[in-house]
């Protein structure tokens, strides 16, 4: 059955209350009635990354809000401690994909909608991939995979092709406090803009997990920092692995009795080794529904989205606090100057960096230069300037092929620039 | 579906399409290449296409470990610079800062790690830990001790362990090639 017939009577009563007609906010290029509700519910498809804590109630909540073309990726599978809190799991499902499991579920609860899976990692998938969305949210707790996912909706944008631009919601929650925000990729700050803001993981100094231990965490600490690389040598600490937490319980406990400190238990071992911070499910159903509010006013133009910062504060009493969050001019990803040079195929590596330093609207100084495969030519440290000094005297097109990209950074640049060369 | 693209037209930075290299690995060019070492700091890099790891050399021209040679290895990985390099020390040395395991006691390479910090600032508070060796912040207890009680006995541990003689029945490692 088409999904479209699968809508009874009033299906959409209160959400189309806001899309038939413009309210005093509304975005002047909205276009109140059919259209919208069309394109939201025929056309409008929207990826979901990760399917934990966040993601189920973000899944919960596109598809009640008539998102009905939703795409989950998660490389987890689940838990027993995730019962508590991710709602679309149960008991029986304990070991199988979260996204997998999460996708049945809604469709099966919520009619009419698609919930198109994919048990993995982001970085299984390319830019075809993420450019068939129109929306990405997401709702991850790890650093390096939200880095990625920025970076590749930033690099994915494309000058010639407006539908390369894809809104990207970020939501995050720790114990109490979360955020969302809207990152529209080369337009508004990004994620790595912000990556100075964010909470590093707690870290104990080591001498104090060494020699003066007074908490369970420095026994648990001395046993994963100093205890695990002395007797194993180079063999990695899997966290995942119930044997290796099992070896640093048994050692930060021996030692908790010999400073005489309570509370080292199997639990905490995983949580302190782990870095995890215990996920509360009102922190998450709050960043979650903030998320999906501005995937609905994005999708729909029906009224003002969050511009660009939503900060929630939980630990003493309910704070919040949105801001617009600067866009970096020396951020790595967003931030930095790219350029489009075209020179002969004779041109030497010397010669380009003459051309950089020549250039007087660039003032570049002392350039050091790099494909994302290969160093070109180094400034310093000595040796690995010496290893690329050899290139200098090459043809640069016998390094970087046409429309390759080079790298280039400087003291004098704020981060770096990339050159786009083209040959003549 | 909003109109970003006309919001985008407006902005003068109009941003042409980046480079597929990483975040972290522009970052580690940005700091290796603008690294503005003393005579007395050198790097080596066993594999010069991987700028990941590495190591430091430091030999102090003053101060206690003066003529001594002290090898760091340098691992840094792909959520630099969320993440600190990690660092140890490869030889088995004498150091109220430094663990027979090479653990190295510098703050800015743990809880006081931030983004803003790099690569120079972390050798350069390692060489500091040669110049002052810190009793406050001991990984090496017997060392820490021996500097606070007894000053020239700690330098003559210090002098002697450096020629890789055995004390209180650790063999410390020649330093002094
Ligand atoms: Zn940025």
């Amino acid at each position: 059955m088409p999904a479209t017939t699968q809508d009874w009577d009033e299906r959409y009563y209160h959400v189309d209350q806001i899309l038939e007609k413009p309210g005093p906010r509304t975005d002047p290029g909205f276009l109140a009635g059919d259209e919208v509700k069309e394109f939201l519910r025929e056309k409008c498809k929207i990826l979901v990354i990760g399917a934990g804590g966040l993601g189920c109630e973000i899944l919960a909540n596109l598809a009640l809000t008539g998102f009905k073309d939703i795409h989950v990726i998660d490389m987890d599978t689940i838990d027993i401690s995730n019962l508590n809190r991710q709602f679309l799991f149960r008991p029986k499902d304990v070991g199988n994909p979260k996204a997998i499991v999460a996708a049945e579920f809604i469709m099966n609860r919520v009619p009419g909608v698609t919930v198109t899976p994919y048990y993995g990692k982001i970085q299984d998938k390319d830019d075809d991939y993420y450019m068939q969305f129109n929306l990405v949210i997401c709702g991850l707790d790890s650093v390096e995979a939200r880095r990625w996912i920025n970076a590749t909706l930033v690099n994915m944008v494309d000058p010639e092709n407006p539908e390369s631009l894809k809104p990207l919601i970020d939501g995050g929650t720790e114990g109490f406090k979360g955020q969302a925000r809207v990152i529209l990729p080369t337009v508004s700050s990004c994620y790595e803009c912000s990556l100075d803001m964010l909470n590093k993981p707690t870290a104990f100094p080591i001498c104090t997990i060494a020699n003066t231990p007074r908490l369970p965490e420095h026994c648990i600490e001395w046993a994963s920092v100093l205890e695990w690389p002395r007797v194993h040598g180079d063999k990695k600490m899997d966290t995942d692995d119930p044997e290796h937490i099992s070896w640093l319980y048994n050692q930060a406990a021996a030692r908790a009795k010999d400073f005489k400190i309570e509370g080292v238990t199997w639990s905490l071992t995983q949580g302190v080794v782990k870095n995890i911070i215990p996920a509360i499910a009102s922190t998450n159903a709050i960043i979650a529904a903030s998320c999906c509010n501005e995937a609905f006013k994005i999708a729909t133009s029906s009224a003002a989205y969050l511009n660009n910062y939503f900060m929630l504060i939980g630990t003493d009493g309910v704070y919040s606090y949105t801001f617009e969050h600067e866009k970096r001019d020396d951020c790595p990803v967003c931030g930095g100057e790219a350029l489009d040079m075209s020179i002969s195929s004779e041109t030497t590596v010397e010669q380009l960096i003459e051309l950089l330093i020549e250039k007087q609207d660039i003032q570049i100084k002392k350039p050091s230069l790099s494909t994302p495969t290969a160093q070109i030519y180094f400034q310093a440290p000595p040796q690995l300037e010496a290893a690329t000094r050899p290139n200098l005297t090459k043809k640069v097109s016998e390094l970087v092929p046409a429309d390759g990209e080079i790298t280039v950074t400087s003291t004098s640049l704020p981060f770096s620039l990339s050159l786009r060369i083209s040959y003549t | 579906m909003l109109k970003i693209w006309s919001m985008k037209k407006n902005e003068d930075a109009v941003a042409k399409k980046k480079p597929k290299t990483s975040a972290a690995q522009i970052r580690v060019q940005k700091d290796l290449t603008e690294l503005d070492l003393p005579d007395t700091m050198k790097t080596h890099f066993p594999d010069p296409n991987d700028l990941l790891n590495f190591t430091l050399t430091i030999t102090p021209d003053d101060g206690m470990y003066k003529g001594g040679s002290f090898v760091f290895s340098f691992a840094i990985n792909t959520n630099y610079p969320h993440e600190p390099p990690k660092v140890k020390c490869t030889q088995t040395i004498y150091h109220p800062n430094v663990d027979l395991e090479g653990n190295v006691c510098l703050n800015i390479l743990r809880e006081d790690w931030k983004p803003v910090l790099n690569l120079n600032s972390v050798m350069v508070g390692l060489q500091y830990l040669f110049l002052e060796p810190n009793a406050d912040d001991p990984l090496n207890k017997d060392a820490a001790q021996e500097l606070i009680k007894n000053r020239e006995h700690f330098l003559s541990n210090v002098k002697q362990s450096m020629r890789g003689y055995n004390i209180k029945g650790v063999q410390y490692q020649n330093v002094m090639g």
